[in-house]
């Protein structure tokens, strides 16, 4: 019997539940004795020219070590984007001349303890000079006022030529409808803010123990930002709590607190603040997309086309960039015979907007489940039809869209068969009529979305996606794995354990994971973009059963027998020559003589596209608008599932961070560009009393691009979520008229559009 | 100035600043560092602790504010090696991703149990509406509550359970929920 | 996240306590739970620099009845006042608002003086107590002084308290078995009201609707006067002058305020 499919408990758990986990601010190191407390002064306008930077009071204020603006970063240069991304739009470590975002970075006290440095942080006096704020998207796109002068314009990058739209694309379509939606900026807020500790060897090396998504990718990015070989650093990852694609490679805080550490002579910390974590943690979603969709009345799909303008936020990051994965994704899991999708990046005065939970991927699930029901509206059928007759039909080959996505596997009908099944549809709408008919103030909704996403894409196009994993025995008993994933919360220590404990016969509990330090672990994809079981856990499958091929050649020499007799008893933990009961050797012994490890990459073949549909419940209260989200039905297809325990969590988080998108959460910003949800009291950050219980069912339709048969299933709970409960809302009150709202369907938004639909009645 | 109080049973003098917060006195000043900072505003109650049996956000208590009183951490609600029934039923449970949260919301849990001991779920989520998780969704948390709930767990920290229940609360909000507002 | 240094003196008694504020003058603060001041001040929006702590002194602790009225120590905590069996059966209004503030944490700490004196229009027991017609015992250098629920709330987060005066008692009047309805708008569980209504014997009380917890007096006269509930709540935001913040703008804000106050005269919670 297999331990694969398993509920195997964590491993990681007692310490977690007992002692806690050791994040950042936790650590404890002697390499950090003595350590001063780094804090940013950070700008309270959006966008100003700065004139003078007094730091004298500051100086003078109890415990303070020292204070750093921009003319003291001599040695650091301004950072510039990667990527496609302009790099005319330059981003300095301190501000000298601008700011451009409320929380840009400004200056730098030190203090020699925490509690000093919030008293020394207020008494460092700056001159602001207001400039106009840009919020709007419309506003930046005229490029009245720009945030880069160097760049003479505000695009950040563009997507597609908006100049070479087909005007034909829609032609014989019977009914055509358009609609401009958000998609609307979002905080990551991980539950553990960033944070950063930073000591210098005597040798000149740094030790960086910073919460992040890949130390390498980590590494790699401080040694840009500081400008010294990534030889010379060496990161260590502690526990993470939580990072949601907002904590990989290194921000400008990172390096400056290992830039203060050197300038110092002294090992330097810090901390950030919630309130610094939600105006400078980088932002997610944050698009306005324009839909339209054709076709004819009987619910063919004749042609969709998607134009998004993606707000980058001040300075561009991986934000800006993401629109060529929703551009990958414009047509999800439909058959449609005509798309096409443009897109462009702007800079605002407002915080930099980064990856979030499905990255790019749920902002085109978002649109073209919002056009398919705008689009069943507009003829009269039910959403669900409507979806049923435009998804792609089954598939085991690959399936390449004209956007260049290769689907591998997928089967979208069975899923969607399977959600409306499960959640009871034809009694939900039977439910909902009754209550349409009595007139009830508390209307149903149901809401649906059919989703595709993609993962394990790897770094760059020419570059297949890989991983590699160390597997060795010990003489004791014990195994060791050293992986370039990089968990914070998925269970790789219990789950890459499960993989190494199926091929060698060593129990879960004797297997100890390794990772995120880079003086052990040099090369890793890190965890993101649901990469890691595909690749690490293939990777560290792989690596085992290598092992088992390396002992056997030793095993061979042990009992003086020729390999291919040898067999290998999982159960019993040796191998033994068939038809001689008396001649086994235990892999353990193996070990003794010489180091038993193998280290190895595994190489995808590609990207896996994982697939499903939910369906979510609302009511609606129409006398205040209220949104209750009573059930949330989910299929999320993401290949053979290694421990359901992990899988159902993945799910959970991803569903209820999607939902809470669709009716809860929202960065907001004042016209002057004031965030106005910069705490958790003020950003409605989703409670336990927001979102039911949720139904997941199971469906498993295997990728043959690795021997597990798995893809990636991380984010597709957030993707297929946010636009059922979005769809729901709408669905709850169409009868009244309505037919779009806005995320988030807050109590207002919900009553204003049924204001209008009266007033239009 | 000075103060005198309990940390998990074992009794303790410090000399601290007034504005020192429980939880800073908590993870450095005593090395207990389960208990973690979230936010800025008492919302996310990753720093939830008993005191004197009852749950409290340490983020907002001053160390001077608990003289003489017992505060009980994640640390301290079993022996060494051992798991509470709470603690051992958020791992049966796969009620934690990250951990982040996580001794906040098992003292609070313990708190709500010690109050509720057989709650609804609804009742649960209402008792755990001042702690955050990113990571979960709740739905294996508030199942590893009620399986503790069910299991029976001991009353924790020094205050007995004498008013067991809180109907009023929890069940006119259930119902105003489903008024809608 | 961390307040500006301050000193602190737990006081012996509550003349004690006034004895320290008339010393320390306008640079202290009093500190019951704390679950109002010390977030300010750790925000840094209040910088007292000598904190008074009262939290803990057993005379301004307890509920007894005294007559027609329950008389609860200022220093009582919200969990306390849910939980009572005698303010649950006397005056159910005020143990359902006391069990809605905040979140399970918040109400172990949070005091019901604490909460009237830091004096939140969007706060659930100041709306509480002007629907029951409550009132609270003044302690001052000159005695004890009873101050009404509608002459407490001066302004924005002030109270008509003098300096050096502390909330002692606050007396709510014993209603046991009278209908009443209680609203609180939220999006989340632990947020304060976007708006909110409490209604008891034809008086109504709105949370949110202007810088002080305000009557629906337009509503309630209606009401005296034979109107039926949907009729007189109509009336409900007549009088108020709701603020815009990004929950709500006014017009929203008048909209709730009317159907808060019809269902909180429909008994329902």
């Amino acid at each position: 019997m297999s331990i694969l499919g398993t509920r195997v408990l964590r491993t990681e758990d007692p310490r977690f539940l007992t002692s806690g986990g050791v994040y950042t601010e936790d650590v404890t190191d002697d390499r950090l004795a003595g350590a001063c407390h780094v804090f940013f002064v950070r700008s309270p306008a959006a966008h100003a020219r700065i004139g003078a930077i007094d730091v004298s009071a500051a100086l003078s204020a109890p415990g303070v070590v020292a204070a750093f603006t921009a003319a003291d970063l001599t040695d650091l240069t301004a950072i510039r984007p990667s990527g496609k991304a302009n790099k005319r739009m330059a981003r300095p470590f301190l501000a000298s001349d601008r700011v451009r975002h409320v929380g840009d970075l400004v200056a730098i006290v030190v203090t020699e303890h925490a509690y000093q440095g919030e008293d020394a942080v207020e008494l460092v006096d700056v001159d602001y000079d207001p400039l106009p704020a840009v919020v709007d998207l419309a506003a930046a796109a005229s490029d009245e006022v720009l945030l880069h002068e160097e760049a003479g314009t505000n695009v950040a990058a563009t997507f597609g030529d908006a100049g070479a739209l087909d005007e034909h694309l829609f032609d014989g379509c019977e009914v055509v409808t358009t609609r401009t939606i958000v998609n609307q900026r979002v905080a990551p807020a991980p539950m553990e803010t960033r944070a950063a500790a930073a000591a210098w060897g005597s040798d000149g090396r740094l030790t960086a123990w910073i919460p992040n998504q890949g130390a390498q990718g980590t590494r790699a990015g401080l040694a840009r930002l500081l400008g010294v070989p990534a030889g010379h650093i060496r990161v260590i990852t502690p526990d993470v709590g939580g990072a949601f694609g907002a904590k990989f490679g290194a921000d400008p805080e990172h390096a400056l607190v290992a830039w203060v550490a050197r300038r110092l002579g002294r090992p330097a910390r810090w901390t950030e603040t919630r309130q610094e974590n939600l105006i400078a943690m980088t932002h997610g979603r944050a698009q306005q997309q324009t839909v339209t969709i054709g076709g004819g009345r009987d619910g063919t799909v004749l042609a969709y086309r998607l134009e998004i303008v993606q707000d980058a936020g001040a300075y561009p990051r991986i934000g800006a960039m993401l629109p060529f994965l929703t551009i990958l994704m414009t047509v999800g899991p439909y058959a449609i015979g005509r798309a096409e999708s443009v897109a462009k990046s702007l800079v605002t005065t407002t915080t930099p907007v980064g990856a979030y939970r499905g990255a790019g991927r749920p902002e085109a699930t978002a649109a073209i489940e919002r056009a398919m029901d705008l689009f069943a509206a507009e003829i009269g059928m039910d959403p669900a039809e409507v979806r049923r007759r435009n998804l792609l039909p089954p598939f085991t080959e690959p399936h390449r869209t004209k956007f260049g996505a290769l689907y591998d596997t997928g089967d979208y009908t069975a899923s969607l068969d399977k959600v409306l099944a499960a959640a009871g549809y034809r009694e939900l709408r039977r439910e909902q009529a009754q209550r349409r008919a009595r007139g009830d103030v508390v209307a149903l909704g149901i809401g649906l979305s059919s989703y595709v996403e993609i993962t394990g894409m790897g770094d760059g196009e020419e570059q297949p996606p890989e991983e590699n994993a160390t597997v060795e025995v010990h003489p004791d008993g014990t195994a060791t794995i050293l992986t370039g994933t990089s968990p914070h919360g998925q269970g790789h220590a219990t789950a890459w354990a499960m993989l190494a404990s199926e091929q060698l016969g060593i129990p879960v509990e004797k297997i100890t994971l390794k990772w995120g330090d880079t003086d052990l672990v040099p090369r890793g994809g890190g965890t993101g973009g649901s990469r890691s079981l595909q690749h690490g856990g293939s990777a560290v499958r792989q690596a085992a059963q290598e092992l088992i091929e390396v002992a056997r050649e030793r095993a061979a020499g042990e009992l003086e027998a020729n390999p291919a007799d040898l067999r290998f008893d999982v159960e019993r933990g040796a191998f033994g020559v068939s038809g001689d009961p008396d001649a086994s050797v235990p892999l353990t012994r193996l070990a003794e003589q010489e180091r038993l490890l193998v280290r190895t990459v595994f190489t995808a073949p590609g990207a896996t596209f994982p697939f499903g549909s939910h369906v979510a419940v609302v009511e609606v209260d129409t006398e205040t608008g209220k949104v209750a989200l009573r059930r949330m039905v989910t299929v999320d297809d993401a290949g053979f599932v290694l421990n359901p325990l992990l899988a159902e969590g993945q799910r959970h988080g991803g569903i209820a961070q999607g939902a809470a998108q669709a009716f809860l959460e929202e960065v907001v910003y004042d016209d002057d560009g004031n965030p106005l949800t910069a705490s958790l009291a003020d950003y409605p950050f989703l409670s336990a009393t927001e979102v039911p219980s949720f139904e997941l069912a199971d469906m498993q339709t295997l990728t043959s691009y690795n021997p597990l048969g798995v893809k990636g299933i991380g984010e597709a709970g957030s993707i297929g979520a946010t636009p059922a409960v979005q769809n729901a809302v709408i669905d709850a009150l169409a009868h009244l008229g309505v037919r779009h709202i806005d995320m988030p369907a807050s109590p207002q938004r919900v009553w204003q559009a049924l204001q209008a639909a009266r007033e239009s009645a | 100035m000075q103060v005198e109080l309990g940390v998990n049973g074992e009794h303790r003098s410090d000399d601290v600043e007034p504005r020192l917060l429980l939880v800073h006195y908590l993870r450095e000043v005593c090395g207990l560092r389960a208990a973690n900072v979230g936010c800025d505003t008492t919302s996310c109650g990753a720093c939830t602790v008993l005191l004197d049996g009852v749950s409290v956000k340490s983020c907002t208590v001053l160390t001077v504010q608990a003289a003489g009183q017992q505060v009980t951490t994640a640390e301290g609600l079993a022996a060494e090696g051992e798991l509470h029934p709470v603690q051992a039923a958020f791992r049966q449970e796969h009620g934690l991703q990250c951990g982040f949260c996580t001794p906040g919301m098992v003292m609070a849990a313990v708190g709500l149990l010690s109050e509720n001991p057989d709650p609804s779920e609804t009742e649960v989520r209402e008792g755990l509406e001042g702690n955050f998780c990113r990571c979960t969704g709740y739905h294996n948390i508030v199942r590893a509550v009620l399986a503790a709930a069910a299991g029976g767990v001991p009353a924790a920290g020094a205050r007995a359970a004498a008013t067991a229940r809180t109907p009023a609360a929890g069940s006119e909000r259930a119902q105003a929920g489903q008024a809608g507002a | 996240m961390i307040a500006a240094p301050f000193d602190y003196v737990a006081a012996e008694s509550a003349t004690h306590a006034l004895e320290l504020l008339d010393s320390f003058g306008d640079d202290a603060k009093l500190l019951a739970g704390g679950h109002s001041l010390l977030p300010m001040m750790k925000l840094r929006l209040a910088a007292p620099s000598v904190l008074i702590d009262i939290g803990r002194l057993a005379e301004l602790t307890g509920i007894r009845a005294d007559g027609d009225e329950l008389v609860i120590g200022a220093a009582t905590t919200h969990a306390t006042l849910a939980a009572s069996d005698l303010v649950r059966a006397d005056a159910p209004l005020l143990a359902h608002s006391a069990g809605l503030v905040g979140d399970p944490q918040i109400r172990h700490r949070g005091t019901i003086g604490g909460s009237l004196a830091h004096a939140d229009p969007a706060a659930d027991l100041p709306m509480a107590l002007l629907a029951l017609g409550g009132s609270v015992e003044v302690l001052g250098g000159d005695g004890t002084r009873n101050v009404a629920a509608e002459d407490l709330f001066a302004g924005f987060f002030e109270t008509s308290l003098e300096p050096g005066e502390l909330i002692a008692w606050v007396r709510v009047p014993r209603r046991p078995g009278r209908a009443w309805g209680y609203q609180k708008f939220v999006r989340r569980a632990n947020d304060w009201a976007i708006v909110g209504a409490a209604a008891i014997e034809g008086r109504i009380a709105l949370a949110n609707m202007g810088p002080v917890p305000l009557r629906a007096r337009a509503a309630e006269q209606a009401l005296a006067g034979g109107a039926s509930v949907a009729e007189a709540a109509e009336l409900a935001a007549e009088g108020t002058e709701p603020g815009e913040d990004l929950h709500a703008d006014r017009g929203y804000r008048r909209h709730l305020a009317r159907v808060l106050a019809r269902r909180a005269l429909e008994h329902r919670t």
